[in-house]
């Protein structure tokens, strides 16, 4: 089947997803945001690589941090940047979403950063724009969150350069996770030999084992000599109900604390997507400890956004 | 009006006929086959060499959309795409705007479909008010105004004792009992199966379980109220094992399954291919095999389209917010000769599923040639390959998980009530 983020040349056209992204790929990105860490922390924060393009922030979904950071990241490139924050404009007005995507097209956007909060809209845009627009998926439903999943990947590489050799543990709600699916696509193509999902079976899909994960229940098991300890956030609207008790039995047996970080390798480096939930999903002592590298997923998130866009438009020329 | 129909393969299901045969039509029914009745002539001649010549097919589970929602879909294009298909007779479905739950209504349907002078319409009554599951509908008089059975479409009653009245005050009167099974609390705002795909797009589920269960709740109520009860739509290897059991124990049950899920599996949706968001959803290869060989076998004793023709809009959308539903009445035919040329099973095998088995099971007098019945018949090609195209598409909706492919059998003349209504 072809792969609709790929040209017939099979360059990156699209940013959909992690799934089925070539390993070159992967690492072109990767490799790109390396060269873009240094720019922020010049005086002059900008290259020149995306002027006069205009970057079009459309947010179906409420978002402050991933929509901060893609500004800044085009802003960052000289790009002109909209933001249209669509669920509370035109949406509630009935307008679809191929109207308001086609309105954009007509005032010569030349990337799409989207998020819906249904999974494949992303797919669906970049199926329906026009042949010289580039779709970045900043996140669809439960599907995939690439540029996080990125982000994540490259903090890993910075922190634990061999790949190959590593032990990664993602834990928490797996199954309304976009971002826990883009890390696993993307850790598994680039070779990292052991990726674990630790989580109670109401927060893992069916047939998780199948993207190529190794699946725990127990976390003191599940956290046993790993790398890397990547939390996922847990939303509020799922901690109360049927698939959890409540907060304070997850963090019993699924936050992170001290304690169960120390069953990790010494050296284990500690990520969140952010936001945290302190004491629901993590400890604050751990999420402000020296093995937490959040702070610098957030920076790193700039980098790897400015490589995503810079390679788009590079291959449209 | 007298009609030849020369040098064609008669293939006749209920009577084990598949033979070169001419068929004699005249005044509506069929006046003989094989030798022409003392004193035939023809008024026109259909030369059928090289083509099927078969009774007109049933479809069981045909959405008209008319009326409330003529966007979708009308009758008059329904009936074209019917007719185009093959399909003389069909019983559609009571989910419209308003909802078939009233004498009144179906009256109106029956005369309109009449008018219309194409395929013979039947409609399944609403088994309960506006399909809400409270309060059962007057069966005997939708009965007399029409109905040939109850369902509720894809409602699922939740309060079983409702459930359980509405098939006993079936029983009471005989009346067949139409059900689609899925829980509802399982399959709550599900839109894919629960297995790998759906955990690879994160989509949300609808597991075995929704249809399992449901069918447990439903034979076990059919076994305690005697009622007759068809399942519409089976979709899982479980739920067929289920199916099979309760047949083995002498219970009076048939059912169905959707062309569209005898050939596709979950792997299908691909990149979130609206096209195959289904009702019910499209599960794994083993559940695919499972309904194969159960309509060889007779566990599944027909098959039906499951017509669902939704406006383009509704499709353009993300996955699991387009609108269930393909468009079917054309593609009944060629999709289950694949399945008959897949499995090698016999033409007059393969019809029987499409003719005579759907008619038995509405209780209606057609899908048969025998002599003095109705003269629907359906002629077609089996060889000559055809692209699913909307431009090769009578039915207003165009939606179909097979558009762009090229299927074996293509409808050339279709006669309802010894009229040519289609030809091509």
């Amino acid at each position: 089947m072809h792969n609709p983020q790929l040209t017939k040349e099979g360059k990156l056209q699209h940013l959909l997803t992690t799934e089925g992204l070539p390993r070159a790929i992967l690492n072109q990105i990767l490799d790109t945001a390396e060269s873009f860490v240094g720019v922020a922390e010049r005086e002059v924060k900008k290259v020149p690589l995306l002027r006069g393009k205009t970057v079009c922030n459309i947010f179906f979904e409420n978002s402050t941090r991933t929509r901060t950071t893609f500004e800044i990241a085009a802003k960052r490139l000289s790009a002109d940047v909209i933001t249209l924050n669509v669920s509370t404009s035109s949406q509630s007005k009935g307008e679809t979403i191929l109207d308001t995507v086609n309105n954009l097209t007509a005032m010569h956007a030349d990337m799409f950063v989207v998020r819906h909060a249904e999974s494949g809209a992303a797919h669906f845009i970049a199926r329906h724009v026009a042949p010289h627009i580039h779709v970045i998926n900043a996140g669809d439903g439960r599907h995939a969150h690439p540029t996080q999943g990125l982000l994540d990947v490259f903090t890993i590489r910075r922190y634990k350069p061999d790949m190959h050799n590593l032990r990664v543990a993602i834990i928490g709600d797996v199954l309304h996770s976009r971002v826990a699916r883009s890390e696993i696509h993307a850790l598994t193509t680039l070779g990292v030999p052991e990726v674990r999902v630790i989580a109670p079976k109401t927060l893992l899909p069916q047939h998780v084992e199948k993207l190529g994960v190794q699946v725990y229940h127990d976390m003191n098991e599940g956290l046993k000599d790993v790398d890397v300890v990547m939390m996922l956030r847990l939303q509020n609207e799922r901690m109360n109900g049927a698939l959890l008790p409540s907060a304070q039995e997850y963090f019993k047996c699924y936050g992170l604390t001290p304690e169960k970080l120390a069953l990790a390798k010494p050296d284990a480096i500690v990520m969140h997507p952010g936001p945290m939930n302190r004491g629901v999903e993590i400890d604050s002592v751990v999420a402000d400890g020296g093995q937490s590298v959040i702070l610098p997923q957030v920076t790193y998130g700039i980098a790897v956004r400015m490589a995503v866009m810079s390679i788009l438009a590079g291959n449209s020329e | 009006m007298n009609i030849h129909i020369k040098q064609g393969r008669l293939v006749d299901p209920k009577h084990n006929i598949d033979a070169i045969q001419d068929v004699f039509v005249s005044e509506g029914k069929i006046a003989g086959t094989g030798h022409a009745p003392d004193g035939f002539v023809a008024d026109q001649v259909i030369d059928a060499t090289g083509l099927v010549v078969c009774p007109g097919l049933v479809d069981v589970a045909v959405r008209l959309r008319e009326p409330g929602n003529e966007y979708k879909a009308s009758l008059k294009s329904e009936l074209r795409a019917a007719v185009a298909g093959g399909v003389t007779s069909l019983a559609c479905q009571p989910d419209t705007d308003p909802v078939l739950d009233e004498s009144g209504l179906v009256e109106m349907l029956k005369h309109r479909t009449k008018q219309q002078q194409l395929s013979n319409v039947y409609p399944l009554g609403a088994l309960t008010l506006q399909l809400a599951g409270k309060q059962i509908t007057e069966m005997n008089e939708l009965t007399d105004a029409g109905c040939v059975g109850f369902t509720q479409s894809d409602n699922s009653i939740t309060d079983t004792q409702v459930l359980w009245r509405a098939m006993q005050y079936a029983a009471t009167f005989g009346f067949t009992v139409w059900l689609r099974p899925q829980e509802p609390y399982l399959a709550r705002d599900g839109v894919a199966h629960d297995g790998e795909v759906a955990t690879r797009l994160g989509l949300k589920t609808i597991p075995v379980a929704a249809e399992t269960l449901a069918l447990a709740t439903i034979l076990h109520i059919a076994s305690e109220t005697g009622a007759k009860v068809h399942i519409c739509r089976l979709s899982s290897a479980e739920g067929v094992a289920m199916v099979k059991e309760a047949k083995q124990k002498g219970l009076e049950v048939t059912c169905d399954v959707s062309a569209n899920h005898l050939h596709l599996t979950e792997h299908d949706i691909g990149f979130f291919d609206t096209n195959c968001h289904l009702r019910p959803p499209l599960r794994t290869q083993r559940d695919r095999d499972a309904l194969r060989q159960a309509l060889l076998n007779g566990t599944i004793d027909l098959v039906c389209s499951n017509h669902s023709p939704v406006d383009e809009d509704a499709k353009l959308m993300p996955f699991g917010e387009a609108e269930a539903g393909a468009t079917g009445l054309e593609l009944l035919l060629p999709l289950t000769l694949k399945w008959a040329n897949e499995l090698n099973i016999p033409l007059l095998d393969a019809l029987t599923r499409i003719t005579i088995a759907p008619a038995t099971t509405l209780g209606i007098a057609q899908g048969h040639l025998g002599l003095n019945a109705s003269a629907d018949i359906c002629i077609f090609d089996p060889q000559q390959y055809w692209k699913i195209e909307p431009a090769n598409l009578l039915s207003q909706g165009k939606n179909t998980p097979f558009s762009g492919m090229e299927l074996a059998g293509k409808v050339r003349y279709t006669l309802v009530n010894g009229q040519v209504v289609y030809s091509s």
